[in-house]
């Protein structure tokens, strides 16, 4: 694994030893604290992204590694002027690794043509978001024992959303998953997601406008805030933004072991009442993102602990 | 209508009727100074009706550029006023530099000289998209 760009870049077999090993070190952290030792990775976050950028630096320092780097464009050569391909190959002299975010897409992929270390893309505006998809399927392996055989409701902006574009194509991979996608008309997902992912691999779905409906089938629902940078007209997001929200009267159907994820943040799609329940496992996925990036980095960069 | 035969020069033949002037525009044949030739809408058996550009010199086409615009195209090397070389375009893997990425949040829209690079994702329906965001290349 050379750099991670497009979370489709990864195998099955590749995903599967990331989980396995996000997996030991949730187990054993104290046998991985010092595998990173002298290594340092780069945080170039050319935009905000608070948990993000938190994430890769917690994961890194709990290998025992250093951390470097800059959280908005403002504070970077960029603000003069400079090219994506110059930052990273000036980076790329100071540090072993780079997690890049970045509000322009395709970003990262420049990056990775002009250096030797490697880069993980952090996000690029409206396009991938690769260490995303990973947190979200450690968290469905981790709070249901599996990746194949569930029912899955994906729930709110599906049409800009692309943690859930990435997740859908990234479980496509896997055997019997029953798709639920729950949107207004205007946020349903894009067509070539339909033709490309679902129809090409004879995959079916159903698409409905009501949780209620569907709430005791799942046995996860993935939850998404309408983003308001995603649109381009104000008055969308205002009309919009509140049309899918979860609450604990809309659980009251819902299986014992459902799990509810969320990328976060969060606005007001999860009532906050509903984050005492059980089901909510949407703080528990925060944690898992760090464990799983912990698990790339330790893979990027090739490092391994004893036992391992 | 007579158009002379060309002694050395290139003859693009087969192309869609009505793609003529986008492949000569795009080639950038408008630069050159030798005679070129347009020919529009002639009887064709297999295709019913054609186009035919007649460049009466010798100049490298770029064959990805044609491959995009029109596939079905043949190409014929003059020399001597005889046809020495003749091939079938085909639809090529990638574009470089033959289009512009039209999405304003590309990195292609911000980045320094950097190659528009658009690669073949669906061969049946002639489908590009541009390396860096994905975004389907419109003709």
């Amino acid at each position: 694994m050379r750099h991670l760009i497009d979370p489709m870049d990864l195998s099955v077999e590749e995903i599967d030893h990331l989980i396995e090993l996000a997996g030991k070190i949730i187990d054993h952290p104290e046998k991985y604290r010092e595998v990173c030792r002298y290594k340092k990775l780069a945080t170039l976050f050319f935009e905000p992204s608070t948990r993000t950028r938190l994430s890769f630096e917690a994961a890194m320092m709990e290998l025992g590694g250093n951390v470097l780097g800059f959280s908005s464009a403002d504070s970077s050569s960029a603000a003069k002027g400079e090219s994506v391909a110059d930052t990273a190959r000036a980076v790329a002299c100071y540090a072993d690794i780079i997690a890049m975010r970045h509000p322009k897409e395709g970003a990262p992929l420049v990056a990775s043509q002009y250096v030797d270390i490697p880069i993980i893309n952090a996000g690029d505006g409206g396009h991938n978001h690769p260490t995303q998809t990973l947190t979200d399927l450690l968290t469905i392996k981790q709070e249901k024992g599996r990746l194949d055989h569930l029912t899955i409701g994906f729930c709110g902006d599906l049409k800009f959303g692309r943690t859930v574009h990435s997740l859908i194509k990234a479980l496509s991979r896997y055997e019997g998953i029953n798709y639920i996608l729950i949107s207004p008309e205007e946020l349903q997902i894009p067509e070539y997601l339909k033709k490309e992912v679902f129809e090409k691999k004879g995959i079916t779905y159903q698409e409905v406008e009501r949780m209620e409906e569907v709430m005791p089938e799942l046995d996860i629902i993935y939850m998404t805030r309408v983003q308001r940078e995603r649109f381009f007209n104000e008055a969308d997001y205002i009309r919009l933004k509140d049309s899918y929200i979860l609450d604990m009267d809309k659980l009251k159907n819902a299986k014992e072991d459902l799990a509810i994820l969320h990328p976060l943040p969060r606005v007001n799609e999860i009532s906050v009442k509903v984050d005492d329940d059980p089901r909510a496992c949407y703080f528990k996925q925060v944690n898992y993102g760090k464990y799983i990036r912990m698990a790339l980095i330790m893979t990027m960069l090739g490092v391994k602990a004893d036992e391992d | 209508m007579k158009i002379d035969s060309i002694k050395n020069g290139i003859v693009l033949d087969h192309i869609t009727a009505g793609r003529s002037m986008a492949i000569y525009k795009n080639l950038g044949l408008d630069k050159l100074d030798c005679s070129v030739a347009i020919i529009k809408n002639v009887k064709s058996e297999k295709m019913g009706k054609k186009d035919i550009i007649k460049i009466d010199d010798q100049f490298t086409v770029n064959l990805d550029v044609i491959g995009y615009l029109d596939p079905n195209v043949t190409v014929c090397i003059i020399e001597d006023g005889k046809i020495v070389k003749k091939y079938k375009v085909e639809l090529p893997e990638t574009l470089v530099n033959i289009a512009k990425c039209k999405n304003p949040r590309c990195i292609t829209s911000i980045e320094q000289e950097i190659d528009q690079v658009f690669v073949l994702t669906d061969k049946e329906n002639h489908v590009y998209r541009c390396k860096y965001c994905e975004s389907k290349l419109k003709k």
